[in-house]
């Protein structure tokens, strides 16, 4: 039997999701801070240097990689996908440990409030949740790639 | 105070809006053809990340004024008048509006004016548009996905100008789907002292619409405020606040699964995100204390002409690539 009591508070579900959202944009948005501190007062070294950088970002982003590969990385593919991880001892790389926090929060959200919603009976709703988790884990596994 | 606030914050719009027409950047940003492999630094590296911070920052004021999201603001703008490549743009520009949407979202959501029955449906569909729409954005030349960004832009343009809004739209009975998902609530509205039920009803017509504005979200880099609000409040029929506050907490998720189309493909460089996400929080901070004295309809008609310069430049851009003109 599913509670379908409807009122003027947010559901515990969406307490839950709220809770996390916020905790999760804090720590990306403070990280964000301290690496790209780090990043533009040069305490820790880059891979491309900052007065390099404005030589690349009006090229289309596939020129880009394969100059930065060839000139700095000299890795066997380009530095698509996950490929970051293995380069956050670099300065700029470490920059992408907020963003990938940002923009993966919402997946911890949706994982959370699954049980809650199967707990009380909202088995549409946590479907949904479970697609959702589904389509944004793909769509973070890199899994899917398009390009010029 | 606020008055000479007001007048320092018109008069930095301007002198930046003119120094940015004159430059050269424009000229050339998103048309490099050939690929350079470039040896010597540039001692002035620094000025644009500065220029993109002061930009941002006035568009972060301006975006709250005007009530539109960071995102529809910054594509066109950063595209047509900085020396980043739409690709990057693009990406920070998702960056830009998931981060917008963050900040908000868990407020909104604790004080239950978004809804997050309302949002999940909709957000499957959305997200998954939203890859589908990053993909195609990224496989098609520059100057397609230019020209197209400038029509759309053009199309928004004449949505802000048109489109009408409904405090709290007359549902007399909510449609099958909505109901089996329970797409209700209650809201109180201090205005008229009053607790809201609130229901939708065209929910099938609005998801399908959301087919495409996921899709557009996850072409162009932009955020999707200008289409989500009309799509729930005029069409699905939810009270205009709760319509609002869902579409900003819809970004989160929405912007989510297309931003990491664009990191994975390696749009992202973080000399142009952080100036930018700082720039734009910054100004929505300062934007939100104008707000309590600026007058509304000169802004909104503001963010319309700026969109509207900002939409001509991209087709011209993208015309003139194509040697049309």
């Amino acid at each position: 039997m599913s509670d379908t009591t409807v009122t003027k508070e947010a559901t515990q579900e969406q307490i839950l999701y709220a809770n996390i959202l916020e905790k999760g944009m804090l720590v990306g948005l403070l990280l964000m801070f301290i690496t790209f501190g780090l990043y533009v007062f040069g305490i820790m070294k880059p891979v491309i240097p900052v007065d390099m950088i404005s030589n690349y970002w009006s090229q289309p982003v596939h020129d880009y990689l394969v100059a930065i590969n060839t000139q700095f990385l000299h890795m066997e593919h380009l530095p698509t996908g996950w490929s970051w991880v293995g380069l956050i001892s670099n300065a700029d790389f470490l920059n992408f440990v907020p963003i990938a926090i940002l923009s993966g929060v919402t997946i911890i959200c949706y994982s959370a409030i699954v049980p809650g919603l199967f707990a009380r009976g909202d088995k549409a709703m946590a479907i949904i949740a479970i697609a959702e988790v589904l389509i944004l884990t793909l769509a973070a596994s890199g899994i899917l790639t398009a390009g010029h | 105070m606020v008055n000479k606030m007001l007048k320092w914050f018109g008069s930095g719009s301007l002198t930046l809006w003119c120094a940015l027409m004159v430059s050269p950047a424009g000229a050339y940003a998103s048309e490099v053809g050939e690929m350079v492999i470039p040896t010597l630094g540039d001692p002035n590296w620094w000025k644009w990340p500065l220029i993109l911070l002061v930009v941002t920052f006035f568009m972060g004021i301006v975006a709250v004024l005007g009530g539109v999201g960071g995102g529809v603001l910054f594509v066109p703008i950063i595209s047509g008048f900085f020396p980043f490549h739409l690709d990057f743009v693009r990406g920070t520009g998702l960056l830009v509006a998931l981060c917008g949407a963050l900040a908000a979202g868990p407020g909104l959501l604790k004080a239950n004016l978004a809804s997050l029955r309302l949002a999940m449906p909709v957000a499957v569909i959305a997200s998954t548009m939203a890859i589908v729409g990053a993909m195609v954005g990224l496989a098609l030349p520059t100057h397609i996905i230019q020209l197209s960004l400038g029509i759309t832009i053009l199309g928004i343009v004449i949505i802000m100008f048109t489109a009408k809004k409904s405090a709290i739209p007359d549902v007399q009975k909510p449609d099958n789907l909505s109901s089996a998902l329970r797409i209700t609530g209650i809201y109180h509205e201090p205005s008229m002292n009053k607790d809201i039920n609130w229901q939708v009803h065209r929910t099938p017509m609005g998801l399908a619409t959301f087919v495409i504005i996921g899709f557009m979200a996850g072409m162009f880099g932009l955020g999707a405020g200008w289409a989500n609000v009309p799509v729930l409040n005029i069409m699905m029929g939810a009270p205009l606040k709760i319509s609002v506050a869902t579409s900003k907490f819809l970004l989160s998720i929405t912007d989510t699964s297309a931003a990491w189309i664009y990191v994975n493909k390696g749009c992202v460089i973080p000399m142009m995100v952080v100036p930018s996400l700082i720039g734009i929080m910054l100004g929505s901070f300062i934007g939100v204390r104008i707000l309590k004295v600026a007058k509304p309809t000169f802004i909104r008609w503001m963010v319309i002409a700026i969109l509207l310069f900002a939409g001509l430049k991209a087709v011209h851009k993208g015309l003139t690539t194509m040697g049309i003109l």
